[in-house]
């Protein structure tokens, strides 16, 4: 873990400074976090790095998971599925025993001055609101363009009982009756998925991959999901590649609640053996060093998605200066402005296209690569993530458009 | 010679639940939405994108342009001179009037595709005090290099519309403390025109030849 201090190499020191000079107008305020896990899940992952990040700044921050048994967390994980737009089928009694499980958590816990709750999981905490804890906050973490309606009904009725919701992306905010804010998720400059690598470490991964670095190479790094369209993928660079030379790298690993997974691997796979410039690597979870290689050292980096949550790995590519194709698609909007700072495509062929194009016309990748990276510093890393934290969890005290803090 | 102050400020960022898949669409939102949320969706730009030469334009101004692929709306709405205003709600009127004018003479009208909405967002603004206090032109200069771009940005973009002032920070204080010439230079800067760097290194410029006389 990282001293908040290291992160001044990367950001400067001037915020830093402003992190602290915001946080000294938390003191005496305890934010208690609550999820569902303490390990494995993008939650937990954030949380894990953000918690003791705030502790540094000052912030009296402390973190709590419920407890729940497996027929709870089946029913979170149709919520899940429901909340991304997937017809689910859950009974009233399942419902019942989702709240039952969060009132008995609620029970046995004791609520900070701001109590801010992480996903669908321990929504229902908030019944307790009116004899304990000041604010509540609920943070989403998924998609939630479409949610299925019946499940959004059920959940709205908790959203409602909070000060605020927080999402991810514009295109997840709601009507609702209470205050919307957009915190969009970020990378960490200094995990092993992003820090730099020199240029042996690079190599290294590639010879191990027997991929040739002397040709250009466009990679998708990606779960093998429907979603992330690894076979459009395919068509785009067998397009591009009648024009100009170069090798595919698809890597990822697989979608264990997909029951299409196997059937696209099995696809994925049969294309790549027709293929020697076609590379699929599956990866393990513990993976960060092959992606960060593989992504540094690759000439075009591609996130081809149908749909997305926010795409976290288009920043990751962006934060690497490299030039990035991806589907305009959710949070990929808010991550590249179309010619500035990457390239938004809305099909095969013009992905295809701009693959070429990229190739051709390395200076201009160069600058969108450059760009790119701009944006992801000033906007998308762990910093600017707490930043947004500090201000909300101010915003709580503090209600008019402009605040004054002294 | 009075004290200058130099503060920062950051945003966060509001939805507001909102929605525009056409021009009439987008029109009709600009006309109800907070005076906040036109000052959002005409400045996020310059903090969101201050690095890039040219700089992308105003949200508007790109979703037009990128999302409904109306190049002659798109350019209209870009060139705008954010400039010639010292409050929102004459932003807000010369955006309403354009879109007015394109909606009346338009032939034909465009929906976006699903899912790529203008969604219309707001901000809460937190303004704070740096450590940093200048008493002297020297002084402002040397810490003018070293704060953040949104103390930059606090000073030279929020202050001029802020409905008392009509000016940035900088010129009044300067002005104040006995340099009009200087002050007026400054004032003479379109930032809008600039990336926050490249502001700062032009009133650093404009100050060195008054510090090194």
């Amino acid at each position: 873990m990282s001293a908040i201090e290291e992160y001044g190499t990367v950001v400067g020191p001037a915020a830093i400074e402003e992190l602290f000079l915001l946080a000294r107008h938390l003191r005496g305020t305890v934010v208690q976090n609550i999820n569902s896990t303490a390990v494995g899940g993008g939650v937990a992952e954030i949380l894990s790095r953000i918690v003791p990040l705030l502790k540094q700044l000052g912030v009296d921050a402390s973190w709590d998971v419920i407890k729940g048994d497996e027929r709870f967390f089946v029913i979170t994980k149709k919520f899940h599925n429901a909340l991304h737009g997937v017809p689910v089928d859950i009974s009233s009694g399942e419902l019942d025993l989702f709240v039952e499980v969060n009132r008995r958590n609620a029970a046995e816990m004791h609520f900070a001055d701001i109590v801010f709750v992480h996903d669908p999981q321990p929504i229902a905490l908030v019944t307790e609101r009116p004899a304990r804890g000041r604010h509540w906050i609920w943070r989403c973490h998924i998609d939630f363009s479409q949610p299925e309606r019946r499940i959004w009904q059920f959940l709205e009725q908790y959203v409602r009982q909070y000060d605020a919701a927080v999402f991810s992306a514009p295109a997840f905010g709601r009507a609702l009756p209470i205050r919307q804010v957009l915190i969009s998720p970020s990378i960490d400059p200094l995990s092993d998925k992003n820090r730099d690598l020199s240029d042996r470490e690079v190599d290294e991964v590639f010879e191990r991959f027997g991929i040739d670095r002397s040709r250009p190479v466009v990679t998708q790094v990606s779960r093998f999901d429907f979603l992330k369209d690894p076979i459009g993928v395919i068509k785009a660079f067998r397009i591009a590649r009648r024009r100009v030379d170069c090798q595919l790298v698809l890597a990822g690993g697989g979608a264990t609640d997909d029951p299409e997974g196997p059937a696209l691997m099995q696809q994925v796979r049969e294309e790549a053996e027709k293929d020697t410039d076609i590379h699929v690597i599956f990866l393990p979870p513990s993976s960060d060093i092959e992606i960060n290689a593989l992504q540094r050292g690759s000439t075009v980096v591609l996130q081809k998605s149908l749909r997305e949550g926010f795409g976290l790995t288009v920043a990751e590519a962006l934060w690497k200066s490299r030039p990035v194709i991806a589907g305009a698609v959710g949070g990929i909007h808010l991550q590249i402005a179309h010619k500035y700072s990457g390239i938004l495509t809305h099909s095969i062929e013009g992905t295809a296209q701009w693959i070429k194009h990229l190739i051709n016309e390395p200076e201009y990748a160069r600058r969108l690569g450059e760009n790119g990276r701009e944006h992801i510093k000033n906007n998308f890393l762990i910093t600017r993530h707490i930043k947004d934290y500090l201000l909300l969890f101010l915003s709580m005290a503090h209600r008019g458009e402009v605040t004054y803090l002294e | 010679m009075s004290t200058f102050q130099f503060m920062t400020k950051s945003d966060l960022t509001l939805l507001l639940g909102r929605k525009a898949k056409n021009a009439t669409e987008l029109h009709a939102g600009l006309r109800e939405v907070p005076a906040m949320s036109v000052y959002f969706h005409t400045h996020r730009f310059l903090q969101q994108h201050h690095y890039l030469s040219p700089e992308p334009p105003n949200d508007f101004a790109y979703w037009v342009t990128n999302v409904l692929n109306d190049d002659i709306l798109g350019e209209r709405l870009a060139s705008i001179d954010i400039m010639q205003f010292t409050s929102i709600e004459e932003i807000r009127q010369r955006f309403l009037s354009l879109l007015e004018g394109y909606l009346q003479a338009a032939e034909r009208k465009i929906d976006c595709p699903r899912g790529e909405e203008f969604h219309f967002m707001s901000c809460q603004t937190f303004a704070f005090p740096t450590p940093y206090v200048a008493t002297t032109l020297r002084e402002f200069r040397d810490i003018l290099e070293k704060v953040s771009i949104n103390t930059i940005y606090y000073h030279m973009f929020d202050a001029r519309m802020r409905p008392e002032l009509g000016n940035n920070d900088f010129s009044i204080w300067i002005r104040d403390s006995g340099y009009p010439e200087l002050a007026t230079a400054i004032q003479a800067l379109d930032p809008y025109s600039h990336t926050l760097e490249g502001l700062r290194k032009a009133v650093t410029r404009l100050i060195e030849d008054y510090v090194s006389d």
